[in-house]
């Protein structure tokens, strides 16, 4: 196949590399300038160098030991959030129907928590987890345990990851549901003459072919979880104390709380480099798994 | 090891079958010997996968048993049944090597370590496996997962019956001749029962001793292949197997005498007992039907000659229908005007489709 090679295309491409300049590289570069500033307001900026970088990044100083704080916070939160929705998002792919109505109607049921806004989100489970209007809270209470999301740190962290999960196990179910239909009825068969148990048709069959949507699935809840900040500013405000103070909502506390701008700059930029770096992390198992199977499959 | 003996199965995938036309599987009675490479021939949408799937186990049928010797084991899983299927397109354990696949079935049925083994190992060794039997099953091209595939069948020594559904479709047909060639041998190795199920004649008749030809849900013929080939039972038969197929023509029977037309074939035998109002039809073979310079047998004009190579086919036209006709070596001039001999032994008479047996062969 001839490709013919003309570098007047990109002309093509220039509309949009001005978008972006606009949407995305200007504002990160003004980032970049606040972040090795420092400014006592009134508009006046002095030159900080890497001050506010050696500072982030120093857990014995006072900024780089609350972002440490929320970072761990942050992984933690990531972790526990993958360790329940995974599994419990493959459990719920693998007991849905496989055909007739109710698949329709699993699947609309399935879908409601994503379609619901993140405020929103918050705000239901706000209400629901509070201990004298909210049925859930009122409930627990009332069976003589003594729980309290705004005054106790382990109430707020279960509330937030009961909360999570309610909201996108689902995300995972349907991704693994997709995955669990593309298997060809053959393999059930062949699984069932070659006298395998339910758990080895699990472990051979559907968790292979269930590789690449999970990898997915694992992406998407972390980067999610990574980066939350509506749902638990709305429900805890990142209290009590700091219990709930993911990287996010600190962010927004030095920013706009504090007016740190330069420190602020700083933690954004850290953070965002924490993320591209996870994400590359992602994409090339991705791809190296897409190669592994389309070579499988040639 | 067994003897199957399906007893007036039938089956349909509605609830509620009314008349035959819903059935896939019309009622059929028959039994497969303990050893025997059976071939299960028939187009597409025959039944003949239903007819495997129910043998298996993998489908319940709606009437009707299945018996292995002399055990009912219509309702049996297809785990406790003890049969191994290997299915059109290869089915691996992705994660697992080439070892550990052939293995599984007998992992999954706790056979001893060492037993496990050797058997892998003898199968890998008929199936040549071996070179590959480390590595991981996902990376190999399609027709060593065929193998596999294949493989993991023939790994149980105990099976009742080993069926095969068309299991040569994704092989290079190169690559076709050698499997099939190995399937026989293995057939005479390992003396287990094997169907195999197909829509292709050449696999049928070379892999099998007995062949069932299916066709709308019904088997309308079993046996050898010189026997479908000679006496086939039903038109079907007669069009389905042979390359062309039998020629099949509408005609009126008196005495020892066949008209078509009003073209009277001689036949040799009597039919005495054909019935009124059916459909009477005369079948004769190509092969049974040569060509001759004009003024030698019914006269006919030649269409067109088809050079197969080893053979030429003349497409003929008789009365206003059409006929293939061998042309023999001796016949150089093929031109426009011919005639053509029919061979009285090899002509059958059909009453709606099925094969009539005559009297008085002398």
């Amino acid at each position: 196949m001839i490709k013919p090679l003309d570098n007047r295309a990109w002309l093509l491409v220039l509309p949009v590399f001005a978008v972006v300049a606009f949407s995305a590289a200007l504002p990160v570069m003004t980032v970049v300038n606040y972040s090795v500033q420092d400014t006592f307001g009134n508009n006046q900026f002095f030159w900080n160098g890497v001050g506010w970088f050696q500072d982030l990044l120093d857990p014995s100083k006072e900024l780089g030991g609350r972002f440490f704080d929320s970072l761990w916070r942050n992984l933690l939160f990531s972790a526990i959030i993958l360790a329940i929705e995974v599994p419990l998002g493959i459990v719920v792919a693998l007991s849905m129907p496989r055909e007739g109505w109710t698949v329709a109607l699993c699947l609309v049921l399935m879908a409601l928590p994503l379609l619901i806004p993140w405020n929103v989100v918050g705000t239901i489970w706000q209400v629901f987890a509070r201990g004298d209007i909210g049925l859930l809270g009122w409930s627990i209470n009332r069976l003589g345990i003594d729980y309290n999301y705004v005054s106790s740190p382990l109430a707020a962290w279960t509330t937030i990851v009961v909360m999570d999960v309610w909201h996108w196990t689902s995300l995972v179910a349907l991704l693994c549901y997709a995955g669990l239909k593309s298997i060809p009825d053959a393999y059930y068969q062949a699984a069932r003459i070659d006298g395998a148990s339910r758990w080895a048709v699990f472990r051979t069959i559907q968790l292979p072919k269930m590789r690449r949507v999970l990898l997915i699935a694992v992406l998407l809840r972390f980067m999610d979880s990574f980066m939350i900040y509506t749902e638990p500013f709305v429900l805890t405000g990142g209290g009590p104390g700091n219990a709930t103070t993911f990287l996010s909502i600190d962010l927004v506390k030095l920013a706009l709380g504090q007016f740190d701008l330069g420190k602020a700059g700083a933690m954004s930029l850290v953070y965002n480099l924490i993320i591209l770096a996870v994400c590359w992390v992602f994409y090339t198992v991705m791809t190296n798994v897409d190669a592994d199977s389309t070579r499988a499959e040639a | 090891m067994a003897r199957i003996t399906l007893d007036r199965l039938a089956h349909s995938y509605l609830p509620d079958p009314r008349g035959p036309e819903e059935y896939a599987v019309k009622e059929v009675h028959h039994v497969w010997d303990q050893g025997g490479a059976y071939a299960l021939l028939g187009p597409s949408g025959c039944g003949k996968t239903t007819l495997l799937n129910i043998i298996s186990g993998l489908v319940r049928p709606t009437r009707g048993r299945i018996l292995f010797d002399d055990r009912d084991v219509t309702d049996l899983s297809t785990e406790a049944r003890n049969i191994a299927q290997v299915f059109q397109f290869p089915v691996v354990y992705d994660t697992m090597t080439v070892r550990e696949n052939l293995a599984f079935p007998l992992k999954n049925r706790r056979v001893p370590r060492e037993a496990v083994a050797k058997r892998v190992d003898e199968i890998a060794r008929l199936l040549d496996l071996t070179r590959v039997l480390e590595r991981k099953a996902r990376n190999l091209s399609a027709d060593l997962k065929q193998k596999i595939s294949l493989g993991r069948g023939l790994v149980r020594p105990d099976v009742a019956a080993i069926l095969f559904d068309e299991p040569l479709t994704v092989i290079d047909p190169h690559l076709k001749w050698q499997l099939r060639s190995t399937l026989k041998e293995l057939h005479r190795a390992l003396d287990l029962t094997m169907i195999y199920v197909t829509h292709d004649q050449t696999e049928a008749l070379t892999f099998a001793d007995k062949v069932v030809v299916m066709h709308d849900g019904a088997v309308v013929q079993t046996g050898t292949p010189e026997e479908l080939f000679a006496r086939p039972a039903h038109t079907f038969v007669g069009h389905f197997i042979g390359s062309p197929g039998m020629n099949v023509l509408p005609c009126r029977v008196e005495g020892r005498t066949a008209f078509v037309r009003e073209q009277a074939i001689a036949l040799d035998q009597t039919y005495p007992m054909l019935g009124d109002g059916k459909r009477i039809e005369l079948g004769i073979r190509p092969e049974f039907a040569e060509l001759g310079p004009p003024g030698t047998g019914f006269p006919v004009r030649v269409r067109r000659v088809d050079d197969l190579g080893r053979a030429r086919i003349a497409r003929v036209d008789m009365g206003g229908y059409q006929l293939t006709a061998s042309i023999p070596e001796s016949l150089t001039e093929v031109g426009g005007d011919a005639s053509l001999r029919l061979d009285a032994r090899h002509v059958h008479i059909y009453a709606d489709g099925h094969l009539v047996t005559g009297q008085g062969r002398p």
